[in-house]
């Protein structure tokens, strides 16, 4: 798994925006439904009232006169029924049990004796029905007699006052909704937003950057940013351990090496006996494989380490080929090797300067090292068609089988035998190639030596 | 018998296009085809406005309309009511003045609704019963006998003028017969709604012998020809038809109480002509008549109205079934008896 990946199990932004807009939508709808239920009842009451009225007014007018029942119902009763949709108007009355006028086929319900109107909704003439039945009771002298009046409204009135009402609940709560939906998603960025900033804040800081996070976070979040404080006062500590590590070890191995290569040097001036000469010529060679293996142990450890935390600068690498043939240029003669440098004057590339010039002293090195007597290395460094740096020799070159694992560490061709190495060599310029964004490649010369080039 | 030659009618559209065979076994006050015989589509108006006064509204909606015919049935406003509840799916179209009787058909479920008609909502109910006319209910006075004594303007002017004046108008006084007439019964109703003076004037007009008339016509006619000389609650409209006899009559809307009429239409919820008995409808509601050539009178429709008469118009509510309720019609009439037949 590489590091910038991460292992994803839902968003919370998502949960919070969920749970939000499924409550609101919950909400919204029981808002709609007790709304239009209360609405309903409401309409429903005004149409019974109007209707008991009605039928009061009719029972009202009732009276006794030569024993006879005369209802002379106000012109008001049915006056007041008027609606906008022009309902239609049934009634009826009866006089114990007997139909008097109106509707005749208008039953009334049983219930309706005692003096308390009775409401029910049923259908007359097919159409659905408000119903509204009371009766009275006319004493006269010598007998009593109850008048039950009936008036029964369609509900075409109803209907419309709910369906308007309906729409304007529905009109309401989809407003309520939509602007409820809009907080949710107001509420979730903001309740994330600290955490996206957090995120911002700590992936735009530079390689060296460190520094525990200052900025106020909310408390929720405040167990987070200490852990994540004192895991890097954990890495600033321990990087900066190893900076000083490999510096103290490069300082504490290479001179006691050279020290005791200058005791060997000397007292092998001073040894006359051959066997004894042979000796300490072993010794010196020995002592410097083993400084050499050394300091490419800490290059290789320095660059690993600066790989994340390069610092870039403008950097010239015929400058820097040129300081290393110079410095490598008596041993080379001592070999009877020429180093020849080519190509442009100047090529300055953006980059880690002691990286880059430990990459290329590794490959001049090797070049070296590989050379049959009397032969040469060329270096030739060009800027296009993108900056590079190509070193030639004319040694026994790769195995082609090889050349895929070359660069691993500690891993020395099979043509390596009996040349001084640690393996690191190549490893080396191909992680500096890597942290500069280039690439390292290996092939054979058609001379049939090897061919190594550094790309920046 | 009517039902079985409906049904046959029904079932042979083509067969029946000879000629109307429906209602010929009722009496009618006039009965007339418009149109051409041979069409295939025909449709049977009931109504309870004159012929001559109708004719040319039909012959106006023909032209335009030529592949129908009309059967124009003509019958008093109660018996319009009467004869359409009995046999509702033989009627297509129902013209009445009486409209407490027409809502009250409309009432019933026998109207068919047509949502698509823009009407003003004063002038319909339940977009089924739409008033046409507007046409107010006047003292008709004969001129000859009015040369020497005031008009009576208002009802109680006219009391005033048949208390001090009784010999000159003992038995010319002329009204509808309530009893028989529905327009008379609703201009009644309304009129005892309106003012106690009602009453005054029945018991006064009763003591002078008053005749009473079943229908518009016949009394327009006596008070024509002298037979009497005032006649009360009649249509203006009609009279106003009357050119023949414009320079002998006098028509007064009453200035304390006045009550306008619509003359309503309603299509049958059982016709079968739905389609032609609503363009017909149309034709009435939207006036189209009326901005024909003024030479032959036509009713006044609900879009020219000439005075402010909005407040007098009886109103097209419930309200106005309360009048047909059986005890308080037969209370109203007890009480109109004994007031004017004395």
């Amino acid at each position: 798994m590489k590091s910038s990946e991460v292992q994803i199990a839902g968003s919370l932004r998502r949960r919070l925006a969920v749970t939000l807009i499924g409550g609101m939508t919950i909400l919204t709808l029981l808002l709609f439904f007790v709304v239009r239920n209360y609405a309903a009842q409401i309409a429903q009451q005004s149409q019974d009232s109007i209707l008991s009225a009605s039928v009061t007014s009719i029972l009202d007018a009732a009276t006794m006169r030569d024993g006879e029942v005369q209802i002379d119902i106000p012109y008001a009763s049915f006056s007041m029924l008027g609606t906008n949709t022009d309902d239609r108007v049934f009634y009826v009355i009866y006089q114990d049990g007997v139909a008097l006028s109106g509707y005749e086929e208008l039953s009334i319900p049983k219930a309706s004796i005692d003096e308390t109107s009775v409401l029910q909704s049923t259908t007359f003439m097919e159409v659905p029905v408000r119903q509204v039945t009371a009766s009275r009771v006319l004493a006269g002298a010598d007998f009593r007699t109850r008048i039950t009046a009936s008036i029964a409204q369609t509900q075409d009135n109803l209907s419309g006052t709910l369906a308007r009402i309906s729409r304007n609940a529905a009109i309401f709560g989809a407003g309520f909704f939509s602007l409820a939906v809009l907080l949710s998603i107001l509420a979730t960025s903001t309740t994330i937003g600290p955490l996206k900033r957090l995120a911002d804040s700590i992936a735009r800081r530079g390689p060296q950057d460190l520094s525990p996070v200052e900025k106020p976070v909310p408390s929720e979040m405040a167990p987070l940013v200490s852990s994540l404080n004192h895991l890097m006062h954990r890495l600033d500590k321990s990087m900066t351990q190893s900076e000083d590590f490999i510096a103290e070890a490069a300082h504490r191995v290479r001179t006691p090496i050279a020290t005791v290569r200058s005791h060997a040097e000397m007292t092998l001036q001073r040894v006359d006996k051959e066997e004894n000469r042979q000796a300490l010529r072993s010794m010196i060679r020995a002592i410097d494989e083993t400084s050499r293996a050394a300091g490419q142990l800490l290059d290789h450890a320095m660059i690993a380490f600066r790989a994340h935390q390069l610092e870039f600068e403008a950097v010239d690498l015929v400058e820097i080929s040129r300081e290393i043939v110079l410095r490598m240029t008596p041993i080379a003669e001592m070999k009877d090797i020429e180093l020849q440098l080519s190509g442009e004057s100047s090529v300055i590339v953006s980059g880690d300067s002691i990286l880059i010039q430990n990459a290329v002293r590794n490959l001049v090195d090797n070049a070296f090292k590989y050379s049959p007597a009397d032969s040469n290395i060329e270096i030739e460094v060009q800027s296009r068609p993108s900056p590079y740096l190509k070193v030639v020799d004319y040694g026994p070159g790769f195995l082609q089988a090889e050349i895929e694992t070359l660069t691993d560490r500690f891993t020395r061709g099979v043509n390596a035998e009996g040349t001084i190495g640690s393996g690191l060599g190549l490893t080396i310029a191909r992680d500096v190639a890597a942290a500069h964004n280039g690439k390292l490649v290996i092939e054979n010369h058609h001379s049939g030596g090897a061919c190594v080039i550094l790309y920046l | 018998m009517r039902h079985l030659v409906f049904i046959v009618l029904c079932l042979c559209p083509f067969l029946a296009s000879g000629g109307p065979s429906t209602n010929s076994s009722l009496e009618w006050e006039d009965r007339k085809l418009f149109g051409n015989t041979s069409n295939s589509q025909a449709i049977t108006v009931l109504s309870s406005t004159d012929t001559s006064v109708f004719a040319p509204i039909i012959e106006s909606f023909l032209s335009d309309n030529p592949e129908l015919t009309i059967e124009y049935l003509v019958a008093g406003s109660a018996e319009v009511y009467q004869r359409f509840r009995q046999s509702p799916s033989s009627y297509d179209v129902v013209i009445s003045s009486a409209m407490d009787l027409q809502l009250k058909l409309v009432n019933d479920g026998l109207a068919y609704r047509i949502n698509d008609i823009q009407h003003p909502d004063w002038a319909q109910w339940r977009q089924s019963l739409f008033g046409f006319t507007l046409e107010p209910a006047s003292i008709v006075v004969n001129k000859l006998a009015f040369a020497t004594l005031p008009e009576a303007r208002s009802r109680q002017a006219m009391i005033e003028l048949l208390r001090t004046n009784p010999d000159s108008f003992r038995g010319k006084i002329g009204t509808y017969d309530v009893r028989q007439s529905g327009l008379g019964y609703l201009f009644a109703t309304q009129d005892s709604r309106a003012s106690e003076t009602y009453w005054r004037l029945m018991e006064i007009m009763g003591s002078l012998e008053t005749r009473l008339y079943c229908c518009s016509g016949e009394m327009i006619e006596d008070l024509a020809n002298g037979e009497i000389v005032i006649a009360y609650n009649v249509l203006g409209s009609y009279a106003n038809a009357r050119t023949d006899i414009a320079d002998k009559i006098d028509i007064i809307l009453p200035s304390d109480f006045p009550n306008t009429m619509m003359r309503t239409v309603l299509v049958a919820r059982k016709s079968q002509q739905h389609r032609s008995a609503t363009s017909f409808l149309r034709y009435l509601t939207s006036a189209g008549w009326d901005d024909s050539d003024s030479d032959k009178p036509s009713l006044p429709s609900i879009k020219d109205d000439p005075i402010d008469t909005q407040q007098s118009i009886i109103q097209l509510e419930p309200g106005l079934m309360i009048f047909l309720d059986k005890l308080k019609r037969r209370t109203f009439i007890k009480e109109w008896e004994s007031a004017i037949i004395q």
